[in-house]
C-alpha cells in the first residue's frame, strides 16, 4: 500500500506517496527526478546509488524510502547545488577520474563523508573507506590522485 | 578552468527541446544551424563530416564515440591540427545517425586511427575550401594566404584579412567530396589539401582536457539511464531460470495488485511494464510464470577444457600462408627436444557498471528514436528497425553516455527489448536490466585453450614454433548490431543465430626458422538466447592469447639458459617491438636471468615478468612486478612499466590515462574473473559472483613510458596496453614462486594448487 513519506533532499523537503519497502534511489530517481545516484546492482555491492544520509555514505539501492526518518539526504548532484562544485568533485575534475563515469556517485560521496571525518587520511585510511566500491573500467590509481588531492584543498 | 567546468557556454543558447532530455547533440544542434536546415547527410558532402560557426569555431559531426577514453578529444586536436584553430574550437558532435555519419561506432580501438583521421581529412578539406573563398575575396593567390587562429592573412600584405567566420559562418558547405564507397571503421573521404607536415603541429602532443568529466561529477547531464519521456513506460525482462526454456503459461492476475503493471509476452520473451520503475522491477519478480522443461544445456564446469579439447572442431583457420602442415610437423620431426605447454583461460563477463539501458520511442509513422549506449548508435538503429518492420532512415539511433562499454556488452540487447516493448505497449519505454542480467546474459568473451609447442636443435635453438588455440567461436553474436540474429531480444522472438567461426593469432613479430599459429572452433552449448555466448570483450581474445604465448616463450626462455628480455629481443624482428621491450626493461631495472628467482623474505615472494605484444600498429611492452604471499597464495601486483609506442601521441595525458585504466582491468582479468555456469545457466550472476578488482590491489604504481613516432600515423590506443598485462603478471608469478600459472586467473586457490 502507498504510503506518504516526507524527504529531505539536498535542502529541500519533498512529500511522496511510495510503497514503503520501496529503495529510496527510486523515490530520488523517479519521484524526484534526481538523475546522479544510479542503477549499478541493487544489492548494495557497488555503491553507484550511493548518497548521504546526514553525513553518513548509504547504498540508496537497497535502502527501504520509509525507513530514513527524519535524515537529511544530500546526492552528487547536491554538492554543487550553489553551482560551486565541491572540493572532491574538483579534484576529481582536475584528476580527471571517470572514463564512463557510472560509478562515480559512491567514490564521490564516500570520500566527502571520508574527509568530514578524517580530513587528512593516509593511503590505508582511504583504502579502508573506499574498499568494496566497484569502478569497471578500473580508474582506481586516478581515483587514489583524486582523494589524495582533495584532502590537501 | 571554466571551460573544463561548464562545456555549456561552449555550445552556446540551448534551443527549445521537444522532450526533456540534457544531450550535448541534441543542445548543439538547436543552438547552431537547426537540423531542419541542413542538407541530409550524404558522404559524398563535406557538410556531412564539418561545419563552421559564426565565430568561427568548427562541429565535426564524428559516428563514433568516445567511451570515456578522450577519443573525441584527440579527433578534436586532430580537426584543429588541420584547421588551424585551438582544439578548444572544435566541438565534436558524436554518436547520433540524425547527424553524423555511420563511421561504424566505437570499434576495435579505431576512433582516432580511421574515424578521426577522416575526420582529419575533412578539416583539411574544409580549410582548402575557406582559403579558396578568401583568395577570390582578399583577390590573392591561395599560397599567398596563412591561416593562424581561424584568421586567413595574406602574406604578402598582412592589411588583407579574413576569417573562417566571416567567409561560411553559419552556412553549411556545399562542396562535393570524393567518398570510399564504405561505411562503417573504414569509411573515408579524399581531400584536395595537403595534411599538415608533422613538423608543423601546433595542436597535436597538447594535454587537452577531457570535456565529459565535470557533467559526470556534476550530475548536470543525462546517461542513457536517466532520459525520460512523456508517458514513458519502465521495462523489465523476465528471463528463463534455465537457459533455453520458454514460458509456457504466464499467470497475469499474479500482478494485479500493481498499479499500471502489464506483461508482455510474444513467444520466448516475456517481459513487464509499468509507469513507475519499482512496479516494473517489483512486477518481474512477482510475476508467476511456469516455464517449458528443457535438458540442461550446459555441463558441469570443471570440465570445461576437457569439453573443448574433446568438441568436434567446426573450423580451423589462421594458419600462416606458405607453412604448410607438412612444413611444421617435419621440423618438428627433426628437432632434439620438444617443449609444450597448454593454457586455459575462462569466460570472461564485460559486468559493465551498471545493467544495460535504452529508451524507445516507436513511431511507426515517423521517425521512431533509439537512445542507447551501445557501441554502434548507427548499426543498433538499423538492427532496431529491422526487428520492428521499418525501414533504416525511419530509426534514428542515439548515443547517450551509458553504464560502461568494452565490446558488445548488453547494450545492444537492451535496445532491441526497449524497441519490442515500446511497440507492444504503443509508448514510449525505457528498458535497463537488472544486475543478474547485465553479468550474467551479456554476450561473454569466449573460453580457449591454448596450446604452444617449440623445437629446439641440439645447441637449443628454435627451430619450429607452432601456436594453436581451440575455442569457442569469438563472435557467436557479431559486435555489428545491424542483424537481428546477433541480438538476444530478437533471438527470443524468432530471430536464427548465426554463429561465426573465427578467432585470432597472435600479434608479435618473433621469428623462428619454422612458424605457425592457428585456431580451431568449435559449437556454442546453446544455439540460441544462450548466456554464454560469445561477443568481443575489450581487446578481443588479446589477453588470454598473449598470455599463452609470452608465458611460453618465458618458458623457451628458461629452458635454453636465456634471460626472458635477451630472448625477446633476439626473436622479435620489427624494430619499434625491440624498442618497446626495452625501454620498459629498461625503465623497470630488469634484472637479467635465466630461471625464477624466488626472492623470498618471510612469506613475501617478489618478482617481476616482461610481456610484449602488437595490436594493429600499435606496440606495448609492460614489466610487472608482484607480490605473493607464499602462506596464502594471493598475489599483490605493484608495479607496471608500461612501453607503449601507437606512432604519434597526439593527447599524452589521456593516453597515459587510458593505459593505467587497461593495466587497472587487465589485473582484473587476470586475478579474479571467471564466468561461473552450473549445468542449468550462468551463477556469476553480482559482484559476489563475478568479481573484480578492489581498491585495495590497484598497483601502487604505473610507470608509463610513451614513445611517440611524430612521422607516423596514429593507430588505436584504446585497448593495446590491456593485451600483455595478464602474460606480464604470469611471468612476474613464475620469477616470484617457480610457479607456472597455466590456468586463469590466478587466485589464491590456483597459485596454492601450483605451490603444493
Amino acid at each position: 500500500m502507498a504510503k506518504r513519506i516526507e524527504l529531505n533532499v539536498d535542502g529541500k523537503a519533498h512529500t511522496i506517496e511510495a510503497d514503503p519497502d520501496m529503495p529510496l534511489l527510486y523515490a530520488l530517481r523517479d519521484d524526484l527526478g534526481l538523475k546522479n545516484p544510479k542503477f549499478g546492482c541493487g544489492l548494495a555491492q557497488c555503491g553507484a546509488c550511493t548518497v548521504l544520509i546526514d553525513g553518513e555514505p548509504v547504498r540508496s539501492c537497497s535502502m527501504p524510502v520509509d525507513s530514513i526518518g527524519k535524515g537529511k539526504i544530500t546526492t552528487m548532484g547536491g554538492l554543487n547545488a550553489s553551482g560551486k562544485p565541491h572540493k572532491v568533485q574538483q579534484a576529481f575534475i582536475d584528476e580527471q577520474v571517470p572514463q564512463c563515469g557510472y560509478c562515480m556517485n559512491g567514490w564521490i560521496m564516500t570520500t566527502v563523508s571520508l574527509l568530514e571525518k578524517t580530513p587528512k587520511p593516509t593511503d590505508a585510511q582511504i583504502e579502508e573507506a573506499l574498499t568494496g566500491l566497484k569502478c569497471r573500467c578500473a580508474t582506481h590509481v586516478s581515483i587514489m590522485r583524486a582523494v589524495r588531492r582533495a584532502a590537501t584543498a | 578552468m571554466n571551460s573544463h567546468i561548464n562545456r555549456r557556454h561552449f555550445l552556446g543558447s540551448a534551443g527549445a527541446l521537444t522532450v526533456s532530455v540534457l544531450l550535448p547533440g541534441i543542445e548543439a544542434q538547436a543552438a547552431t544551424f537547426g537540423l531542419d536546415k541542413r542538407p541530409p547527410l550524404d558522404p559524398k558532402k563535406l557538410a556531412s563530416y564539418i561545419s563552421i560557426r559564426p565565430d568561427g569555431s568548427a562541429i565535426a559531426y564524428f559516428g563514433k564515440m568516445d567511451m570515456g577514453q578522450g577519443t573525441d578529444v584527440g579527433v578534436a586536436q586532430m580537426v584543429a591540427e588541420e584547421l588551424d584553430i585551438p582544439a578548444s574550437k572544435v566541438l565534436i558532435l558524436a554518436g547520433d545517425s540524425g547527424t553524423s555519419l555511420n563511421q561504424g561506432g566505437a570499434s576495435g580501438s579505431t576512433g582516432v586511427s580511421h574515424g578521426g583521421a577522416t575526420l582529419r581529412n575533412a578539416a583539411a578539406e574544409a580549410r582548402y575550401v575557406m582559403l579558396e573563398l578568401a583568395s577570390k575575396q582578399l583577390a590573392v593567390p591561395m599560397e599567398d594566404l596563412t591561416v593562424a587562429n581561424g584568421v586567413i592573412t595574406s602574406k604578402s600584405n598582412p592589411a588583407k584579412k579574413t576569417s573562417y567566420g566571416e567567409l561560411i559562418g553559419g552556412r553549411w558547405f556545399d562542396t562535393e567530396v570524393e567518398w570510399n564507397g564504405q561505411i562503417g571503421n573504414n569509411l573515408s573521404m579524399k581531400t584536395r589539401a595537403k595534411l599538415k607536415d608533422p613538423k608543423e603541429y601546433k595542436v597535436y602532443g597538447v594535454s587537452e582536457p577531457r570535456r565529459d568529466v565535470a557533467w559526470k561529477l556534476l550530475g548536470t547531464e543525462d546517461f542513457v539511464t536517466d532520459i525520460k519521456l512523456p508517458g514513458m513506460l519502465h521495462a523489465r525482462t523476465i528471463l528463463p531460470p534455465v537457459a533455453g526454456a520458454v514460458p509456457t503459461a504466464v499467470d497475469e492476475a499474479s500482478i494485479k495488485d500493481i498499479p499500471g503493471a502489464k506483461v508482455v509476452w510474444e513467444k520466448a520473451l516475456l517481459g513487464v511494464v509499468a509507469p513507475k520503475e519499482w512496479d516494473a522491477i517489483k512486477a518481474s519478480r512477482q510475476l508467476k510464470v511456469t516455464w517449458s522443461d528443457v535438458k540442461a544445456p550446459f555441463i558441469d564446469q570443471k570440465e570445461l577444457y576437457n569439453h573443448i579439447r574433446n568438441a568436434k572442431s567446426l573450423k580451423g583457420g589462421g594458419a600462416t600462408k606458405n607453412v604448410e602442415p607438412a612444413k611444421v610437423e617435419e621440423a618438428f620431426k627433426a628437432a632434439d627436444k620438444i617443449i609444450e605447454a597448454t593454457y586455459e583461460w575462462p569466460f570472461q563477463s564485460h559486468a559493465s557498471m551498471g545493467p544495460a539501458a535504452a529508451v524507445v520511442d516507436y513511431q511507426p509513422n515517423g521517425i521512431t528514436t533509439l537512445w542507447t549506449g551501445s557501441q554502434k548508435p548507427h548499426f543498433a538503429g538499423d538492427g532496431v528497425a529491422s526487428v520492428l518492420g521499418l525501414k533504416p532512415e525511419q530509426v534514428r539511433g542515439i548515443w547517450a553516455a551509458g553504464p560502461g562499454s568494452y565490446g558488445r556488452n548488453d547494450a545492444g540487447d537492451a535496445a532491441v527489448f526497449a524497441a519490442l516493448f515500446s511497440k507492444a505497449t504503443g509508448k514510449p519505454v525505457r528498458y535497463q536490466g537488472m544486475r543478474n542480467e547485465g553479468t550474467g546474459w551479456d554476450p561473454k568473451s569466449p573460453a580457449s585453450i591454448h596450446t604452444v609447442k617449440a623445437g629446439l636443435d641440439k645447441d637449443g635453438k628454435v627451430i619450429a614454433w607452432h601456436f594453436h588455440s581451440k575455442a569457442f567461436d569469438r563472435l557467436n553474436v557479431s559486435s555489428n548490431e545491424s542483424d537481428p540474429s546477433d541480438n538476444l531480444g530478437a533471438q527470443m522472438v524468432g530471430a536464427k543465430a548465426k554463429p561465426g567461426l573465427t578467432y585470432a593469432t597472435p600479434e608479435e613479430s618473433y621469428a623462428f626458422p619454422v612458424k605457425q599459429q592457428t585456431w580451431e572452433v568449435i559449437a556454442p552449448f546453446l544455439d540460441t538466447a544462450n548466456p554464454l555466448r560469445s561477443s568481443h570483450l575489450r581487446d578481443p581474445l588479446g589477453p588470454e592469447i598473449h598470455f599463452a604465448n609470452e608465458s611460453f616463450m618465458d618458458e623457451v626462455a628458461f629452458a635454453t639458459g636465456k634471460d626472458p628480455v635477451a630472448f625477446r629481443l633476439a626473436t622479435a624482428t620489427d624494430q619499434r617491438d625491440k624498442d618497446v621491450i626495452k625501454a620498459a626493461a629498461d625503465k623497470s631495472g630488469w634484472q637479467p636471468r635465466t630461471t625464477a628467482r624466488k626472492q623470498i623474505k618471510g612469506d613475501i615472494a617478489t618478482g617481476q615478468g616482461i610481456a610484449y605484444a602488437q595490436r594493429n600498429g600499435t606496440r606495448v611492452a609492460i614489466v610487472a612486478d608482484v607480490e605473493v604471499n607464499m602462506k596464502t597464495g594471493k598475489v599483490r601486483a605493484t608495479k607496471f612499466t608500461v612501453a607503449h609506442d601507437c606512432g604519434v601521441v597526439i593527447n599524452p595525458r589521456l593516453l597515459t590515462q587510458g593505459i593505467e585504466g587497461n593495466i587497472c582491468q587487465g589485473l582484473s582479468r587476470a586475478m579474479h574473473e571467471e564466468v561461473k555456469f552450473s549445468k542449468d545457466n550462468v551463477t556469476s550472476v553480482d559482484w559476489e559472483t563475478y568479481p573484480i578488482l578492489d581498491i585495495k590491489e590497484r598497483p601502487l604504481e604505473i610507470d608509463v613510458v610513451l614513445i611517440n613516432r611524430q612521422n607516423l600515423p596514429p593507430n588505436g590506443a584504446g585497448e593495446g596496453s590491456m593485451r600483455p598485462v595478464v602474460g606480464a603478471v604470469a611471468n612476474a608469478i613464475y620469477d616470484a614462486t617457480g610457479v607456472r600459472m597455466r590456468q586463469g586467473p590466478f587466485t589464491a586457490d590456483r597459485l596454492k594448487g601450483g605451490m603444493a
